[in-house]
């Protein structure tokens, strides 16, 4: 019995390395055209593109594929599942809309900045995607960049906010703001509201994100001439169970003000250890920290007086916000949608709005699409769920204002 | 050439050696008249650098009886500082290849002198000291580097622990960029450098294991006392055994870094020395051959499961646990004992099918 259970095993696990290779292959062959589309995409050659046109002049256009890497399992999978979930959502409308179709797929990247990334982002290239909206982490985003250079792909990033990924080459956008840019900003917000603050920073020091607001903040703060008292209160990743030492550091410092450049997670056990040695100062969180009234098991009235800078607010009234939390808690299980999805529902629109005023469908090889989409994005303006008004620079960064909001009764007011 | 095939030792190694090079030749064909897909070719660099891993952490593991929870840390060092010294040969070395390998040896040298400095302490003790301290030398490392600024511009090489003490003038370019990582590298990792590396460290292990040392290390695993009454050496066979190792991780981890244009410090954390260990485990302990199959399998596995979109963490588990119990049972062990002695029995008519070994 045992042997007849072993060889079924070895049976089964020998399918499955098939069944996996195979499943892949058979969506990206489904209509005829995708998979000649697929393979110009890998090759690069204009001559079979052209051939495929072609034949397809005369039947409809296929939909567009785009796709996107995040963390959809692992410690991160909040963020990765956050962005597919916005995106699908996008996906979903846009398609209801009619006219151009959109196909879209998601693969797990397990927030990896090499191999896993890498050949997540190899198998949607095998897929046939024609435009990357991904990755939603810095590290995964850093190592695919440089992989869409080569292959020429259209990449626009919903959260990866390293300065590093929009300069690594002409084809990467960025749909968050980078993270020096945000540490600058927040300076200049506390130089023109809080003049007179003594401010301390905690940061995470293994994390790209922390590191690279704290590290433009303290630049611009030293320009502004602001008055940090404590800029070493960093932690890592491996002990940001206990963040007691950073904040009694502040506290013995005198700050009045503490920036918190890192995830609602760690924040919230910041306000709370904060509550209980009764330290009572400013605090001020990135964009990072929205959804930290959704934490569970947090007291949201310790967050009272909070300032954080977030482009998105899941409470705001307008219709576009309203009918995207709505459809978020539908198909979530009535989990409310944080900025990371409002980033990857903004992508999708971005990338759909440049489509159709590049006639890009389908049939596009990614190159061309690639093309097309770098000289559309120079001229877009996007209103979105993260911002009026939207615009690119020269290298793919984003330039939207930053809103910052306090949180009171429980939920954001505008900054004021 | 006959003789040597008589000697069952020699038989093993020819049939390990002759497996890798009829994969990479069957790879090599296939790539070269594209037939494989963009992710079937992304896989074959990592693969060679974990097959390499696997199979040096084997003989420290397997051969030496050491266990050892940070062969991802040497794999760091090697990753990094290979990742340095090939920038700083831009300049001066043209060939790709040569530029390659001298990261390569650079990023093993460093990992083999961080081993060497481990093992002074450590390797004297008796128990598993090795692994507690090579889990801690593990995460130090990922700490270190993961804070650590490299980089140079005008004025000459930069080094700082602090992004704050550390600003590169016009025109500078970070090497290592603290949590960022490496960004920026250029790729010079290809598949025939990888399945060199595969070799390299296939030779280097096996002729370890069948040498007077191997003997002499082997003994030290199986009864020390035993083998320290006849003269050997505990401390320095051990130490050979984790140098070599750590040599070896260092090359794939340069090999590794030098593929991908980023990589960042947090790559080379705990679960990626437990997956090495993994390999090592279920692909036998001691067993050379059975690392190299283990290592391909495993890590192409979760990939090939990517059909099964969220569940593929979950079944790949799922499958490690069923493979540790199935491969480790006396059942299955009759089984596949049945199964092989049929299987020499074609090759050799005559004899009864269940008498071979």
């Amino acid at each position: 019995m045992k042997k007849f259970v072993a060889l079924l095993l070895a049976a089964l696990m020998a399918v499955s390395l098939f069944a996996g290779c195979g499943a892949s292959g058979d969506e990206g062959t489904t209509p005829q055209t995708e998979a000649t589309g697929s393979a110009s995409g890998d090759e690069g050659t204009t001559p079979q593109s052209e051939s495929t046109d072609s034949a397809n002049a005369g039947s409809e256009a296929p939909a567009l594929k785009i796709g996107m890497t995040g963390p959809l399992t692992g410690s991160t999978s909040e963020y990765g599942l956050a962005v597919r979930g916005g995106m699908e959502i996008a996906v979903e409308e846009i398609n209801a809309m009619g006219g151009l179709q959109i196909e879209f797929r998601a693969e797990d990247d397990e927030a990896d900045g090499s191999d896993k990334a890498v050949s997540a982002y190899n198998t949607l290239k095998d897929w046939g995607m024609q435009i990357f909206a991904g990755a939603v982490t810095t590290g995964s985003s850093l190592a695919i960049a440089a992989e869409t250079v080569n292959d020429q792909i259209f990449m626009l990033t919903p959260s990866a906010s390293a300065a590093d990924v929009a300069m690594t080459g002409p084809n990467i956008y960025q749909m968050c703001f980078t993270d020096p840019n945000q540490g600058a900003s927040a300076a200049e917000l506390m130089a023109q509201e809080w003049p007179e603050a003594v401010i301390g920073v905690i940061y995470d020091s293994s994390d790209a994100y922390s590191s690279g607001i704290a590290d433009g903040f303290l630049s611009k703060a030293e320009e502004l001439g602001l008055n940090v008292a404590v800029d070493d209160a960093a932690f890592t990743a491996d002990n940001k169970a206990d963040l007691s030492t950073q904040v009694t550091q502040c506290k013995d410092a005198g700050c009045d003000m503490v920036f918190l450049p890192f995830y609602y997670t760690e924040a919230a056990q910041v306000l709370t250890y904060a509550d209980t040695i009764g330290y009572q100062p400013t605090f001020f969180g990135c964009d990072g920290m929205d959804g930290i009234l959704n934490v569970e098991g947090f007291d949201t009235s310790l967050a009272e007086g909070l300032v954080l800078m977030t482009p998105f607010d899941a409470n705001a009234t307008d219709e576009a916000t309203v009918s995207f939390v709505t459809k978020f808690k539908e198909n979530n299980d009535g989990k409310i949608p944080n900025q990371f999805a409002a980033d990857g529902y903004d992508v999708i629109y971005a990338l759909y709005d440049a489509c159709v005023a590049a006639g890009i469908d389908g049939n596009t090889p990614a190159e061309e699409a690639c093309q097309l989409l770098q000289e559309q994005f120079a001229t877009l303006t996007i209103d979105g769920l993260t911002g009026k008004g939207m615009t690119w620079d020269e290298n793919g960064m984003i330039a939207k204002d930053p809103a910052a909001v306090v949180v009171t009764d429980g939920v954001y007011v505008p900054l004021g | 050439m006959k003789q040597l095939l008589k000697n069952k030792n020699s038989r093993t190694n020819m049939i390990t050696y002759l497996v890798v090079i009829v994969a990479y030749l069957i790879m090599q064909t296939l790539n070269s008249m594209d037939m494989l897909g963009s992710s079937v070719r992304g896989y074959l660099v990592p693969l060679c650098v974990y097959i390499s891993l696997a199979v040096s952490l084997n003989l420290l593991v397997g051969i030496c009886g050491e266990l050892s929870l940070g062969h991802a840390g040497f794999m760091g060092i090697g990753a990094f500082s290979g990742i340095v010294i090939a920038s700083l040969l831009k300049g001066t070395v043209q060939s790709d290849t040569l530029r390659l390998i001298a990261a390569m040896i650079a990023g093993g040298a460093m990992a083999g002198v961080m081993g060497f400095l481990i093992g002074i302490p450590v390797l004297r003790l008796r128990g598993d000291y090795l692994a507690i301290v090579t889990l801690a030398f593990g995460e130090i490392m990922k700490n270190i580097v993961g804070n650590t600024y490299v980089g140079v511009d005008d004025t000459g090489f930069h080094f700082a622990i602090s992004p704050t003490k550390m600003r590169l003038g016009e025109g500078g370019k970070y090497f290592i960029n603290g949590p960022l990582g490496a960004t920026g590298v250029e790729k010079l990792a290809n598949f025939t450098m990888g399945f060199l590396l595969v070799m390299v460290t296939l030779f280097v292990v096996l002729n370890l294991i069948n040498s007077k040392e191997g003997r002499a290390i082997r003994a030290v695993r199986d009864n020390r006392i035993a083998a320290e009454s006849v003269g050997i050496n505990v401390t320095a066979f051990r130490m050979k055994a984790f140098v070599v190792s750590a040599f070896l991780a260092g090359m794939a981890g340069a090999l590794f870094g030098l593929n991908y244009s980023a990589i960042t410090a947090t790559k080379f954390n705990f679960n990626t020395s437990i997956n090495i260990l993994v390999f090592v485990v279920l692909g036998g302990m001691g067993n050379i051959l059975g690392s190299v199959i283990s290592a391909t399998v495993l890590y192409i596995l979760p990939e090939a499961m990517r059909g099964l979109e969220d569940f593929r963490m979950i079944l790949y588990a799922v499958v490690l646990i069923l493979v540790m119990l199935f491969t480790w049972s006396p059942k299955f062990k009759e089984a596949t004992a049945v199964f092989t002695g049929k299987i020499k029995g074609i090759f050799r008519p005559g004899k009864e099918a269940g008498n071979n070994e």
